[in-house]
């Protein structure tokens, strides 16, 4: 268990968002088209985290086009360059799937505004 | 064949590579290996090296295994296996093989190892035969069928699946792929499973499909 711990080590990202579930977030992402590398960005509101260690993943829901897009991100795959935390949200519980059968005003988390961003 | 190592199952983890994608990795701790004796065409009619695998206490070790390592002048080992590689003459008695020195990231590897015991299990567990409805007054439910025809052949033909004793078998997976060679901690990532528990013993040699 140890060994493998060690190999993980070195894939795992040191400095971490401190991500928490219902929060709305910008996920930079690095897209290669062809040879060149740019950063996407990804908006949405985090509806699950799951996994440890470098297993760790979160699911990030948008509205595009009035279609809902869900993405999982690998929290520390290199491709996520970087995940900043627009707002926080007030949230009761640890997975948000109740969300996709929400549609308009109603499929939003409400905001918390007493939460640190950082 | 080429390359030869023997070692323990770690367990499995993903690592990501370079263009970031998630790759699943069975952790092997492979080598270091000690040639305990070299067989040659002369003496023995074929070439092979013979190597011996983890230390063990001088106790365990029953005497004819003790003299073949005191003989190599290496320490007693627990497992001994016999590899016949292409060129036996780069190897010589008593010397230790590593990991880094036999594989490189990219090589494509057989692995054997033995699978995990299952016990006695039906048919629908050992070969994925159908089962019949559960409900709907059915009393077929996960039996192994009909044994065969009636009078005409009047026996049951042999390698009729029945059920029996499953898994601790010899497993091999081929064509794995090397992803990463740990010279320092003795260890090799694997691309995808590999047969047994952890801490069982495998196989290690060059893909017979290349």
């Amino acid at each position: 268990m140890d060994l493998i711990n060690a190999i993980e080590q070195e894939y795992l990202k040191q400095e971490l968002p401190k991500l928490r579930i219902g929060d709305y977030v910008k996920v930079h992402v690095k897209v290669t088209e062809g040879n060149r590398e740019r950063i996407q960005i990804f908006e949405g509101t985090i509806i699950a985290m799951r996994g440890t260690g470098i297993n760790r993943a979160f699911t990030v829901r948008r509205l595009s086009f009035g279609v809902g897009v869900e993405r999982v991100f690998p929290l520390h795959s290199p491709k996520v360059a970087d995940v900043e935390i627009i707002r926080r949200g007030k949230i009761r519980r640890a997975k948000l799937y109740y969300l996709r059968d929400r549609v308009g005003k109603a499929a939003r988390v409400k905001e918390d505004l007493r939460a640190k961003l950082k | 064949m080429n390359k030869c190592m023997l070692g323990t199952k770690i367990g499995m983890t993903q690592i990501f590579n370079e263009d970031g994608t998630a790759v699943p990795v069975t952790v092997i701790k492979a080598g270091p290996l000690s040639v305990v004796q070299k067989k040659t065409v002369e003496v023995d009619g074929y070439s092979a090296i013979k190597v011996g695998y983890e230390d063990m206490s001088e106790k365990r070790a029953n005497k004819p295994d003790k003299g073949q390592f005191e003989k190599a002048g290496v320490s007693v080992k627990k497992h001994m296996k016999e590899f016949k590689l292409e060129d036996c003459e780069k190897f010589s008695v008593g010397q230790e093989i590593k990991v880094e020195e036999m594989f490189t990231a990219g090589d494509a590897i057989d692995i054997s190892g033995i699978s995990k015991g299952k016990g006695f299990q039906g048919t629908v567990k050992r070969y994925g035969t159908n089962r019949g409805r559960m409900t709907h007054g059915s009393h077929y439910h996960r039996g192994p069928g009909s044994m065969s025809a009636c009078s005409d052949p009047s026996k049951v033909f042999k390698g009729k699946r029945l059920p029996g004793h499953m898994g601790f078998d010899k497993i091999t997976v081929q064509n794995l792929s090397v992803v990463k060679v740990d010279g320092e901690r003795g260890l090799l990532l694997v691309k995808g499973a590999v047969p047994g528990p952890r801490g069982g013993l495998l196989v290690i040699e060059e893909t017979v499909k290349a």
